[in-house]
């Protein structure tokens, strides 16, 4: 049985030339493809788009079919606090753990926020993470 | 004007292509007895040494060109036992094998005599205080020049390649007259001066330079002279001849090669004798060489060839200005570059594509060589620290094989130009007239 928990990102890789993320985001529009939250990580010859978007397989095959090199990863959505310590807490159990966090990005929703993470042990964190009471993103609510 | 070797040096023509046939006989009698290789060679056009009375016939041996050294892989190319030997070298090759040369105690001093017979001609003298920075080590560059200039009885400052900074300590320092390096170097190093207040003329003893193991042009031999007053002569060379072996005179018309050493012939597109002084592909033969046999080498330069004598009084033939290759070889801060070898170091790296493309640039008046790659889409990962490392592999791959360092940039599928043809992989906008 497939975690509730893992979140399907996509992983969009984008040239550095000049409207190449524009194209890319007309292809999300013209699918109507709705971005629930994204981050824009770069090296120096090419950038990462990273979204969470709601039919991520759908997406997927979209995107790829306009000759996009896109890739599915797993995250974790954490359900963030509106109080401070939240991402303490988060990452304090990560780290006593031993997993690594590789990249993070926030988004803020209309009743909550969210943090999502890239762990290098998807799985094993979200066990430690529910244990913890933390609350995680269900797939379902994305 | 001084000489190392006058009467041999200014021997009148005839005398010097009667003294060059009958080496050249020698040599090939010496080769064909003891080198298989040539011994197959001359067998295949049915000649043996007894007909090779002429020129004429000599011509009819078939060329030897760079990838007979990759062939005989490392050593088979020698006639000589190692217990004979007293050094190799060892310089980049077109694809992953190096080119090993061999050198016995003869072909040592032969070499160290080409070269001293150039340094005198151009006003060097035990009284010479020079510093090489050519690279030491299997490069013949460093050790080439080191033993030349101490044959002719100068001090050498074994200053080897980097370090620009002690570099221009130690001429400052230092009573230094002369300098040993790339061109590029030298203006790099003036560049260097500049900027911190130093001025060459007046604050070192620097007034003579061996400029060579890249190619380099008239016009920037003239900004450097102007704004260092350091006069720069040219030098030839390879490591299949013995490494840098001819020099241009104080004269500055042409590199003196020396007819007792070497047989230089000058060929035209259809592999004919080009007329004097018209350009062609040098092929060149070793005419005393012991460990190993050179004999009608492509070594894919383009020159031409003058008998005209010198003003300086030597009779020997005068190499003009290289003037381009006749191969895709490129050279990079002194050394010699195959699109070759990067297209073999990639296709052993499974996350890449076979498609590549090499630019060079010398914005800092220094080569910079950028190698762009692209990733495989089944192996590309979302993973910056993994990309990073990823870049470094590559380019620690590229530095094992090519001795020099390549700034690679990954990019991704699809992104490099599909072209066909092997000389669209580079982009030379290295510009010369500084």
């Amino acid at each position: 049985m497939e975690n509730e928990n893992i979140i399907t990102q996509l992983s969009i890789f984008v040239s550095n030339e000049p409207g190449r993320l524009a194209a890319i985001a007309g292809i999300l529009k013209e699918f109507k493809i709705n971005v629930k939250g994204l981050n824009l990580a770069e090296s120096s010859e090419f950038g990462i788009l990273r979204a969470i978007v709601d039919e991520p397989d759908k997406a997927y095959d979209n995107i790829r079919s306009r000759g996009v090199i896109v890739k599915k990863t797993d995250v974790i959505g954490i359900k963030m606090k509106d109080a401070p310590g939240s991402l303490f807490d988060a990452a304090d159990v990560l780290g006593k753990a031993g997993i690594n966090i590789e990249y993070g990005y926030a988004y803020s929703g209309r009743n909550l926020d969210y943090l999502f993470v890239r762990v290098d042990d998807t799985e094993g964190a979200i066990g430690i993470l529910k244990k913890a009471g933390i609350e995680l993103v269900k797939r379902s609510e994305i | 004007m001084a000489f190392w070797n006058k009467e041999i040096e200014t021997m009148p023509r005839a005398e010097l292509e009667k003294l060059q046939l009958s080496l050249l006989k020698k040599n090939v009698r010496t080769m064909y007895d003891s080198s298989k290789f040539i011994h197959d060679r001359m067998k295949s056009v049915g000649i043996s040494p007894a007909d090779v009375t002429d020129l004429k016939t000599f011509r009819k041996i078939p060329f030897t060109v760079k990838t007979d050294f990759r062939d005989n892989y490392p050593d088979k190319l020698f006639v000589r036992p190692y217990e004979d030997l007293e050094r190799l070298h060892v310089s980049s090759g077109t694809t992953g094998k190096p080119t090993v040369v061999g050198y016995t105690r003869k072909d040592l001093d032969d070499w160290a005599e080409s070269l001293a017979r150039g340094m005198v001609s151009f006003g060097m003298s035990k009284r010479d205080l020079i510093q090489n920075a050519h690279g030491y080590g299997l490069f013949t560059g460093g050790l080439g020049v080191h033993y030349a200039a101490e044959k002719i009885g100068a001090t050498v400052l074994p200053a080897s390649t980097g370090n620009t900074e002690r570099q221009i300590q130690l001429m400052r320092d230092l009573p230094v007259t002369a300098f040993a390096g790339t061109p590029s170097y030298l203006f790099h190093i003036a560049e260097v001066c500049e900027e911190k207040g130093i001025d060459i003329q007046r604050d070192t003893k620097l007034r003579l330079a061996i400029s060579g193991g890249e190619p380099w042009s008239e016009s920037m031999r003239t900004k450097i002279q102007d704004r260092t007053g350091i006069r720069m002569h040219n030098c030839y060379g390879a490591s299949e001849f013995y490494g840098p072996s001819f020099l241009e005179c104080e004269k500055q018309c042409g590199l003196h090669t020396w007819a007792d050493i070497c047989y230089i012939e000058i060929l035209d597109k259809n592999g004919d004798q080009c007329a004097e002084g018209e350009r062609g592909e040098i092929v060149i033969t070793m005419l005393q060489k012991e460990a190993f046999p050179l004999i009608r080498y492509k070594i894919m330069d383009i020159s031409s060839l003058t008998w005209e004598k010198c003003e300086c009084g030597r009779t020997h033939p005068r190499l003009m200005r290289l003037s381009g290759r006749t191969d895709d070889m490129l050279c990079v801060r002194g050394v010699n570059v195959f699109p070759s070898q990067i297209e073999s170091v990639i296709g052993e790296i499974p996350f890449l594509s076979t498609f590549y493309h090499i630019t060079l640039e010398n914005k800092n008046y220094m080569d910079d060589m950028v190698v762009e790659v692209e990733l495989n889409e089944s192996s590309l990962k979302e993973d910056m620290t993994e990309l990073l490392k990823r870049t470094r592999f590559v380019e620690d791959k590229l530095k094992n094989v090519l001795s020099i360092s390549a700034k690679v940039k990954l990019l991704l599928p699809g992104t490099l130009k599909r072209f066909e043809g092997k000389s669209q992989h580079v982009t030379d906008n290295r510009r010369d007239d500084w």
